[in-house]
């Protein structure tokens, strides 16, 4: 017999075959399922809204390039995440605001927030929302009056025109609040048009605040998908409507709670924020604590704080209290033995 | 379906099944090989001691390794012929192990064992055979039978379950049983029941083999004699449906606790490869050195559910079988999910070989981890409610100390998490690596 050559075949921990997901796959389509709201604000409000959504993505995918080479880690731009962040950026700060600020934003949002907490996967903070609030911090003017009113004749091409600076606009949350319900209606119409131009989108706010249909129907396939579940968004929803109708109205349990949930950034924040999987928490009883929370707080800023808006500033502070939920609450385990470690 | 299938409540995930390579092929058998190399630990135990010393002669079904103390099963020879070395070869789980390598007597008669009406035989008896055959859990876990079936007498067993699951993708080797050997399984399920003195029995299929259900179910009707029942239920399919703890909570709701054993909650699971071995041991006086093993992936030139003699090399078979495929990335033995791999065809098919799968580049998944992003499916696929992100993170960081409290020792490795991973983290292997550094 004569002696066969050995041949060695790779090795490795089972199991041997995987599910198709990827971080690459869950990422793009969440960037899939954003465009839409991008178009319309197009629409809306003009080609400006385009411009500072690449702005901010370009100025987070940059950032995370070179903040990686410069701390010497693997570049991972393609996985999309850096894009996510940059789009949610843009959809958080006023349409109007000049081209620099969403590029510093996106800066803070990746090199501080999330590559030098580690990177992916070790940051405590929401980065699109950490960069929103550097800004309102360090610009306040811009980030809270550079709205632009929504076009209704689709003359898209108004404000590239020259000479034609952004107007600035109240947003509903900012007239209920300082004017009350009476002076929204007098300024946007009776309370039925109002839910439905604030549904499909047309008023002044930030790009992602605009449509709630559009923003609902991406966060439909991203449930189909399996790539969020319900218990965050809809916590969050029934949290701001609750509170919202407790505290909200002139006399206790008075409040519009429908008009609470149209305005400003809920379903955004429900749905594309406070479900980031990093910053939220992983097991199911902490995600419907946390969506409470976000809500509580969310209505808690609304009506007592000093901003019209509070959405952001709850999910960032239920952020801190993520870890704090995840060693709270654990998976049921199958049947842990008697005196085992729990 | 008109029938609610059984199933588990928590976690699992749907590999593809990848079976119809392979399910509808009926069981052949190898010719004998000119050489086998019987392993001397095949078993969950301690190494056999060899009873044979080199140039001697044996026959099929010699004691060739005897229990050396503590737990063990006997191992046999598994041709006629002679022993040519006793040495060391390459073991499919730890590198090498003590072996017994014989040489094919071609010309010998094959062995003939004769049926005996089993239920004349007193339990001891019985048992003492199961035994003598050296048989152990075939269905992977190599747990020597005759241990299993003698529980301590505060156990209480009431229930026993036979596992028909197969719910690794690739394998049909039980799907193949059931189907051409119901009458034997059925018979084997009887005799278990008569050694232990209890009346119900519950052989549980996952519902992609509702024809296996059919034919068990014939076959268990046909002989409603000796007062005991035997029940066949179908399963949902879902990965890992088959694993002991999740199979008694399918069929009886019960849950065996975190470092338990199934008789702590009155039940004895056995595999119907290890059934149909324990009726040969029963009633043919047969002892176990030959089974049916599924040879599949799309890297091998001919998949086939093939009946083997313990310690056939691979090699024979794979010449066999027509050779790999230029494609062929990586060989597990066992299933994809919990299989291992071996790095080279010169390994034996042992006791607890259920298949071997030749597998491509496309079949695998070998793409590059990256950080954990704390998404939390593998929380949703794990069947046993662990944390496998944290435990991954922790080892990363250098803690594997800390992660008994996340479950660490009850984690059976059946993988649902890192198949789930999006990150494609070897969680697997780091749960492997926490259980080597962490303290019980």
């Amino acid at each position: 017999m004569t002696a066969k050559e050995p041949e060695l075949w790779s090795v490795a921990v089972s199991p041997h075959v995987k599910s198709i997901e990827s971080v690459e796959k869950v990422m793009w389509t969440v960037v899939a399922c954003l465009m839409p709201p991008l178009i319309l604000s197009i629409f809306v409000f003009g080609f400006q809204t385009l411009i500072i959504t690449a702005v901010s993505v370009a100025s987070c995918v940059a950032t995370e390039a070179i903040s990686q080479k410069c701390l010497h880690r693997p570049v991972t731009i393609r996985d999309g995440s850096a894009v996510i962040t940059g789009v949610l950026l843009a959809y958080v700060i006023p349409p109007g605001v000049p081209y620099w600020m969403p590029l510093l934003g996106g800066v803070i949002a990746i090199f501080v927030t999330k590559e030098l907490m580690g990177g992916i996967g070790y940051n405590i903070f929401n980065p699109a929302l950490i960069g929103r609030a550097f800004l309102v911090a360090t610009y306040p003017v811009a980030m809270t009056s550079a709205w632009l009113p929504p076009l209704r004749d689709a003359a898209i091409f108004k404000y590239m025109a020259p000479g034609v600076d952004a107007v600035s606009m109240a947003t509903p949350l900012f007239v209920l609040k300082h004017y009350g319900l009476a002076a929204v209606i007098e300024k946007f119409g009776s309370l039925s048009t109002i839910y439905g131009n604030f549904f499909i989108g047309l008023r002044p706010g930030c790009i992602g605040e605009t449509s709630v249909l559009l923003i609902l129907l991406g966060g439909l396939f991203l449930l189909y998908k399996g790539y969020i579940t319900w218990h965050i968004p809809v916590s969050v929803f029934a949290s701001v409507a609750f509170f919202t109708w407790i505290f909200g109205g002139e006399t206790y349990f008075t409040g519009n709670a429908l008009l609470a949930i149209l305005s400003g950034g809920v379903p955004l924040g429900a749905i594309y924020m406070a479900t980031d999987y990093v910053t939220c928490p992983n097991q199911k009883t902490g995600q419907i604590i946390f969506g409470a929370g976000v809500g509580a707080l969310t209505v808690l800023i609304r009506l007592k704080g000093g901003y019209p808006e509070g959405v952001a500033y709850a999910i960032l502070l239920m952020n801190a209290v993520t870890p704090a939920l995840d060693s709270w609450f654990r998976p049921k385990r199958f049947a842990p033995a008697k005196g085992a470690v729990k | 379906m008109q029938e609610s299938l059984l199933t588990f409540p928590k976690g699992g995930v749907h590999p593809p099944e990848s079976k119809t390579l392979s399910e509808h092929l009926a069981i052949e058998t190898l010719p004998l090989p000119e050489e086998v190399d019987i392993l001397l630990q095949q078993h969950f135990g301690a190494p056999c001691k060899p009873l044979v010393d080199k140039k001697a002669k044996v026959t099929e079904g010699d004691v060739i390794g005897e229990v050396a103390g503590g737990l063990g099963a006997v191992v046999h020879a598994s041709i006629t012929g002679t022993v040519k070395a006793v040495g060391a070869s390459t073991n499919p789980v730890s590198v090498t192990t003590a072996s017994v390598t014989i040489q094919t007597d071609s010309d010998a008669p094959p062995k003939s064992f004769p049926l005996e009406d089993w239920r004349r035989l007193p339990a001891d008896e019985m048992k003492k055979r199961v035994k003598a055959a050296g048989i152990v859990g075939i269905g992977g876990a190599g747990f020597p039978t005759h241990v299993k079936l003698s529980p301590p007498p505060e156990a209480k067993v009431d229930v026993l379950i036979i596992n028909g699951v197969e719910c690794e993708p690739y394998l049909t080797t039980d799907h193949r049983l059931m189907l051409e050997n119901p009458q034997e399984i059925i018979e084997g399920a009887k005799i278990i029941l008569a050694m232990l003195g209890i009346k119900e029995c519950h052989i549980g299929i996952e519902a992609n083999k509702m024809d296996a259900v059919d034919t068990l179910r014939k076959a268990a009707a046909d002989k409603v004699s000796d007062g005991v029942k035997v029940n066949v239920d179908a399963l949902k399919v879902k990965y890992p449906q088959g694993s002991e703890k999740q199979l008694i909570e399918s069929i009886t709701g019960r849950r065996v606790p975190g470092f338990g054993l199934p008789f702590d909650v009155g039940v004895i699971v056995q595999n119907v490869g290890t059934t149909k071995a324990i009726y040969e041991a029963v009633a043919l006086n047969k002892p176990l050195y030959e089974k049916v093993i599924t040879l599949s992936g799309r890297g091998i030139s001919r998949p086939a559910n093939l009946k083997v003699r313990i310690g056939t090399r691979l090699s024979d078979i794979v010449s066999y079988l027509g050779g790999t495929k230029p494609d062929l990335a990586r060989i597990v033995m066992g299933g994809p999910m919990m299989g291992f791999p071996v790095s080279t065809l010169d390994v034996p098919v042992t006791k607890t070989t259920s298949g071997v799968l030749f597998l491509t580049g496309d079949e695998i998944d070998s793409r590059p981890y990256s950080h954990c992003i704390r998404c939390g499916w593998c929380l949703e696929a794990c069947p046993m409610g662990l944390q496998p992100n944290e435990i991954g993170i922790h080892v990363e960081a250098g803690r594997a100390q800390d992660t008994t409290k996340f479950g660490l020792f009850e984690c059976f490795e059946c993988g649902c998490c890192a198949y789930v991973c999006p990150a494609k983290r070897p969680l697997v292997q780091f749960i492997r690596l926490a259980k080597l550094k962490a303290k019980r």
